[in-house]
C-alpha cells in the first residue's frame, strides 16, 4: 500500500524534494505540499484504491503523512471487507 | 422592523462612537483618504482594541459575535473605521489563540494595557496575491529573528503599533510551509511604497511597504500558518469583513426607510411608489444579515475544535458567506439609491448613496470573490454530503 501511495503523492503532491526524500511520518504540509496540490492527492487515492473519504475525514490531519493516509486508506477498505 | 444591530455593551459603545465621532469624521477621512484618527483614538479611550484579549490578561474576554455587532454598528456610519477595527479584530484573534509563547502573552497584556493597535501583512510582491505562499522567509540566530518582506498592502500600516507578517519558517522551506511573526517596535521598519487613492475603504490607507523587522525568535506564533489560517484567519476574516459590510448595507436601508416615510408623511394614504421596493429591500438585508449571524454560530459552534474547524466543508460554508455578503452589500446599496432617486443620487443630500456605494464595490475585491470561488470550486470536488 506504501508504494501505491508514494506513487500518488510522487505524481500530485508537488513537493520540491523528491518522494524518496520523505519519511513515512514527515509532515507532507511543511514539506511543501499546499492545500491545492492536497485536493489532488485525495483526489488520486480515491482512484487509485477505489474508495471515496468521508466527510469526516476530509481535513487536512488526514493527509499529512503517508502514515496519516495509510491509516485512512485502511480504515476504509477494512470496512469494505467487513 | 429593522435588523437588529445588537444590544451587547460593546455594541452600544461602538454605536455611540459611530454616531458622535466617526461618522461626522467620515466626510473628511474620504475625501483627504486619510486614517479615521479620531474614531480609532474613541476606540482606544473605550478600551475596545483588546475586545477579544482574555480576561485573564486584562482584556474584555468578548466573544466574536460580540466584536461583529460591535464592527457592523460602526460599519454604518464609517466603514473605513469599521475595517479598520475589523482587520485589527482579525490579527487579534490569531495572537490571542495561536500565540502561547510568554513573550507573547506578556504582548497581550502590553497590547491591552497601551491599545495597541495591529496590521497584517499576509500578501507580497511576487506571489500573485496567493497569501497561502510566502517568498521572504524568517532567519534565525542566537533565538533572534530578522525578517524583510515586500508587502503590496499593509493597511493603516503608516499608524499601526505591530504588524503580523507570513514568511517561510525558514530560507530553506517550500513557499507554502508559513509561519506568522509578531513585528513590532522597536524592531520594525515601514517604508512606505506608493499611496492610496481609491474608490471606496478610502480611511484604510492602505499604502504597499518595504517591512524589515527583528526580534526575540518566541514572538514567531507557534502554530503553523496554515492551521492559523483556516482554524482562525480564515472564519473570523469572514465573519468580520461580512459585519462591515453589513454596517454599509444597514446605512443604506435605513436612509431608504426613512426616504419612504418622509414620502409616506406629505400624503397620508396613499402608499408611495418606492414602499414595495423598500418591501423586497428588507427581505434582502435580513438575508445578509443571517447569512452573517449564522456564520458567526457556526464558527462558535465549533471553535474549540481544531478537527471541526479544518473540515473542507466549513471552509467552504465561510467562503460562501463572504462571496455572497459581498454580492448583497451591493445589490442592498444599488436597490435602496433607487429607492431614494435624486436625493440618492445627490452628494449633498440626507440620503445620499455615494460613499457607502464606492465602499460597497471593495466588498468583492478585497480577496478576489473569483479567487475564493475557484478555492471553492476545487474543494467540492471531494466534497460530500454530511455524514450521518
Amino acid at each position: 500500500m506504501d508504494e501505491e501511495i508514494r506513487a500518488v503523492l510522487a505524481e500530485h503532491a508537488k513537493l520540491p524534494v523528491g518522494i524518496s526524500a520523505i519519511g513515512d511520518e514527515d509532515d507532507l504540509f511543511q514539506a511543501g505540499m499546499t492545500s491545492h496540490a492536497s485536493v489532488n492527492v485525495m483526489l488520486a487515492l480515491e482512484d487509485a484504491f477505489d474508495v471515496e473519504f468521508p466527510e469526516h475525514m476530509l481535513r487536512k490531519s488526514t493527509f499529512e503523512s503517508v502514515v496519516a493516509i495509510r491509516a485512512a486508506l485502511e480504515e476504509l477498505t477494512s470496512a469494505r471487507a467487513g | 422592523m429593522g435588523v437588529d444591530v445588537g444590544t451587547t455593551p460593546l455594541a452600544h459603545r461602538a454605536s455611540k462612537i459611530g454616531r458622535d465621532v466617526a461618522g461626522p469624521a467620515s466626510d473628511d477621512v474620504d475625501r483627504l483618504a486619510r486614517f479615521p484618527f479620531e474614531a480609532v483614538a474613541a476606540l482606544r479611550g473605550e478600551r475596545m482594541l483588546s475586545a477579544l484579549v482574555p480576561a485573564e490578561l486584562g482584556g474584555q474576554g468578548a466573544t466574536l459575535g460580540e466584536t461583529a455587532q460591535a464592527v457592523t454598528a460602526l460599519g454604518r456610519y464609517c466603514a473605513s473605521t469599521a475595517m479598520v477595527y475589523a482587520m485589527h479584530l482579525m490579527q487579534l484573534a490569531c495572537l490571542v489563540r495561536h500565540g502561547r509563547s510568554e513573550n507573547l502573552r506578556t504582548y497581550l497584556r502590553q497590547l491591552t494595557e497601551d491599545q495597541l493597535l495591529l496590521a497584517s501583512a499576509t500578501t507580497e510582491v511576487g506571489v500573485g496575491g496567493d497569501v497561502r505562499t510566502s517568498i521572504c522567509a524568517v532567519e534565525r540566530l542566537d533565538g533572534r529573528f530578522r525578517l524583510r518582506k515586500e508587502a503590496p498592502v499593509i493597511s493603516y500600516g503608516e499608524e499601526t503599533d505591530a504588524v503580523l507578517a507570513t514568511a517561510r519558517r525558514d530560507p530553506d522551506s517550500p513557499p507554502s510551509d508559513q509561519v506568522l511573526v509578531l513585528c513590532r517596535a522597536p524592531g520594525l521598519e515601514l517604508e512606505p511604497v506608493g499611496d492610496w487613492n481609491t474608490l471606496g475603504f478610502r480611511g484604510t490607507c492602505s499604502l504597499g511597504f518595504v517591512l524589515t523587522a527583528e526580534g526575540s525568535e518566541d514572538e514567531i506564533l507557534d502554530d503553523p500558518f496554515g492551521d492559523i489560517s483556516t482554524e482562525t484567519m480564515l472564519p473570523v476574516s469572514h465573519v468580520l469583513w461580512g459585519s462591515v459590510w453589513l454596517g454599509i448595507a444597514a446605512a443604506a436601508v435605513s436612509r431608504a426607510k426613512r426616504y419612504v416615510q418622509g414620502e409616506a408623511r406629505k400624503r397620508p394614504g396613499t402608499t408611495p411608489p418606492a414602499a414595495i421596493r423598500l418591501a423586497e429591500l428588507a427581505t434582502t438585508h435580513q438575508q445578509m444579515a443571517e447569512l452573517v449571524s449564522g456564520a458567526i454560530n457556526r464558527y462558535e459552534s465549533i471553535a474549540h475544535d481544531p478537527q471541526a474547524l479544518s473540515a473542507l466543508g466549513f471552509a467552504v460554508h465561510m467562503n460562501n458567506v463572504k462571496v455572497a455578503t459581498s454580492r448583497l452589500v451591493v445589490d442592498i446599496v444599488g436597490a435602496a439609491m433607487v429607492i431614494c432617486g435624486m436625493a440618492g443620487y445627490r452628494e449633498d443630500s440626507p440620503y445620499s448613496m455615494g460613499r457607502l456605494l464606492r465602499d460597497a464595490h471593495g466588498a468583492a475585491l478585497m480577496v478576489n470573490n473569483d479567487r475564493i470561488l475557484a478555492n471553492n470550486s476545487q474543494l467540492l470536488l471531494v466534497s460530500r454530503e454530511e455524514d450521518e
